[in-house]
């Protein structure tokens, strides 16, 4: 029922010693997820929550058999965060900070290519398969259990269309938040066939916003390679040209490509309803269904 | 963070790309002497972020004290698409024989770095990439190796540049590189790189963007920033408050907490026939001083008829929301705009709760909470 994280996911967080980690840590033990280690230089040998800390995550992978990492770095020492997890190495690596400099993540970028590491974000929510597990910080109470797949790049946006699913008894079989950051670990179309070859997974909903050309190209992917049903919603439609909203994805060149129009055309054109608001979205999914 | 083209043009020089001769001054008689000092004839170019400044009145050429006093009393308190010029750059006038562009961005598609030349400068260049994509040559960078200088030669031959000149540009554009990669840079730009009749290369305009996520290693270029505000107030207010803010031309004010959510919530004032006067992100993990904050500015834009409050907390909490709220509006004898607040998410029962419903007008969806404001604001303007 859900696509890379479940209640047998042993999960690492680094970072558990701050403020945010040592928080949403124990928001994710409550929620259920199975948090084995946390990893921060200097203050191995502690224990935070009931779960062991290590000064690296090589050791709290091997001491503990982690298999994933939760990143709650600063942005400045987050970049290094991240190839701490790829070098440990972690199978999958979650990255909620927000603010990690661009040329970081390009570096980051390179090293993905080389190493078996799936990276999910930064500045992302992270994933969560509800009733299992959740990495990152997303609300856990708004979940559902059921056969929806999610795939957004905003944050709240994602929180927003699971209420209206949830609403609806739709439930979801795992939500990702790729994180909405000029270069990010896993995009659109990765995500997307996460969700094509899950069996319980039998429609997605995916949220994108203007900016890039991520949804575009997911467009193509689910034309040419999906059965599993997807439906759209694309924020920014009213945002003048030019104009920066918020993070880094949301710019709008006005040259045409990265518009919402332009996502919006070519969602529809491979046959993905698109809706006009959240509340759509679920009737679409609905109908999909 | 967008350099001025002094600023711009400092650091290039000091990493050691030819720049014209020149200085920046702000009166008329620091023009005339900037002027005398580098000699005639001089370019006289207005020191804003705006595009388009020559077309717009804002670079003069001149080729006498008489015609520099002009043109400095027409550029200096000139406003130029809305923002007040108090400085010009007096510039040596490079002779030149051709125009080229050279630039580094980031190719978010590849997630690489990308280097481009082009023998069609001194245009603007987003024209060119869309008529003709050829004629600018691309090169990706690993970004963990640098780029090499075989790279910056392969793609100045390929571009087309005269054979006099190719390994100077190709020195240029390792450098603009180099800079790139060193200052964080977001763009870094040259067009156009003059070509003079010596066979000399000479960087005539300037564009530097930087990283603003990695302004906390740059401390010399984040010095430079009280420079480069921009000309709107209320976005000064935004920056100084520490928020995502861009106005814009309707009357319903919008809060929110997440860029995604903000955008949807403007998608669906609009839906709903209404007209958004901003985008006002307060971020994640607000407390009510930022709350407040934020309601002290959309309440100072004028424009403004209603507000909309939508918060769905997941690491913004609605207790600290509503607090926020309470507290920004219970300074005011008379609420200045009525306000409608959905909270959702995490602590949203705890947030209403709190919240001081005399003030505000409370709707528990979305689409309601949007509906309202619209309607409120519709009735402000009937």
């Amino acid at each position: 029922m859900s696509v890379l994280v479940d209640d047998d996911t042993r999960v690492v967080v680094q970072g558990i010693t701050g403020g945010e980690g040592n928080f949403h840590a124990e928001q994710m033990i409550e929620y259920g997820t199975n948090v084995v280690a946390g990893a921060v230089p200097g203050k191995g040998g502690q224990e935070v929550h009931g779960v062991p800390v290590y000064d690296t995550v090589e050791a709290a992978a091997r001491e503990e058999n982690a298999d994933a990492s939760v990143i709650f770095v600063p942005p400045a020492f987050a970049g290094d965060a991240v190839f701490e997890a790829l070098d440990a190495p972690i199978d999958l690596a979650v990255a909620i900070t927000e603010g990690i400099p661009t040329q970081d993540m390009a570096r980051v970028n390179k090293r993905l290519d080389e190493v078996d590491t799936r990276l999910i974000g930064p500045n992302c929510p992270g994933i969560i398969t509800p009733g299992e597990a959740k990495l990152g910080i997303l609300p856990g109470n708004i979940f559902s259990s059921g056969n929806v797949g999610l795939v957004s790049r905003s944050g709240t946006l994602t929180y927003q269309v699971v209420d209206n699913l949830t609403d609806r008894g739709l439930g979801q079989t795992t939500a990702i938040g790729i994180g909405g950051d000029p270069i990010i670990g896993t995009d659109f179309v990765d995500a997307l066939e996460l969700f094509e070859a899950d069996e319980d997974t039998e429609a997605v909903v995916m949220c994108g916003e203007i900016g890039g050309e991520d949804e575009e190209e997911a467009a193509a992917y689910i034309g040419e390679h999906m059965d599993t049903p997807v439906a759209g919603f694309i924020a920014g439609r009213t945002a003048p040209p030019g104009k920066r909203m918020g993070h880094a994805g949301a710019i709008v060149s006005g040259s045409g490509t990265g518009t919402a129009e332009s996502k919006i055309q070519a969602l529809n054109d491979a046959g993905v309803p698109v809706g006009d608001t959240p509340g759509e979205v679920a009737d679409a999914v609905e109908d999909l269904l | 963070m967008k350099l001025h083209e002094y600023q711009a043009k400092g650091v290039f020089a000091d990493a050691g790309i030819p720049t014209p001769a020149s200085e920046l001054a702000d009166s008329v008689d620091e023009v005339l002497a900037a002027a005398e000092e580098i000699g005639y004839p001089v370019a006289v170019k207005a020191q804003v972020q705006v595009g388009g400044r020559g077309k717009a009145g804002g670079i003069k050429l001149v080729e006498s004290d008489e015609e520099a006093r002009e043109a400095a009393e027409s550029i200096l308190g000139m406003d130029l698409k809305g923002i007040h010029v108090d400085r010009v750059l007096v510039e040596e006038a490079v002779d030149f024989v051709n125009e080229l562009y050279v630039g580094v961005t980031m190719d978010r598609g590849e997630g690489k770095p990308v280097a481009m030349v082009s023998t069609r400068g001194g245009v603007n260049i987003e024209e060119v990439a869309e008529e003709d994509p050829d004629a600018i040559v691309r090169e990706h960078v690993d970004p963990a190796f640098g780029m090499h200088p075989y790279q910056a030669r392969k793609a100045v031959y390929e571009a087309g540049v005269d054979r006099a000149v190719a390994n100077d540009v190709a020195s240029v554009l390792r450098t603009l590189y180099q800079l790139w990669d060193d200052k964080d840079g977001a763009d870094a730009e040259i067009n156009p790189l003059m070509v003079t009749s010596d066979d000399e290369v000479i960087a005539a305009d300037a564009v530097m963007n930087i990283d603003e996520d990695a302004l906390f290693r740059q401390p010399e270029i984040a010095e430079m920033e009280d420079e480069s505000a921009s000309g709107d107030e209320l976005e000064q207010k935004a920056d100084e408050y520490g928020f995502d803010y861009v106005r814009l031309d309707g009357n319903v004010g919008i809060i929110g907490n997440g860029a995604g959510l903000v955008m949807t919530t403007l998608d669906l004032v609009d839906y709903y026939g209404g007209a958004p006067a901003n985008f006002l992100d307060v971020g994640g993990g607000a407390k009510a001083e930022r709350i407040a904050n934020a309601l002290d500015m959309v309440f100072s834009d004028d424009n403004v008829d209603s507000v909309v409050f939508n918060i769905f907390g997941g690491i913004t909490r609605g207790d600290e929301v509503a607090r926020g709220i309470n507290e920004a509006l219970e300074q005011f004898d008379e609420i200045p705009k009525p306000v409608v607040v959905r909270l959702a998410g995490t602590n949203w029962e705890e947030g209403l709760e709190i919240l001081n419903e005399d003030l505000v007008t409370v709707e528990q969806t979305l689409e309601d909470a949007v509906q309202r404001a619209v309607d409120y604001a519709e009735e402000v303007e009937a």
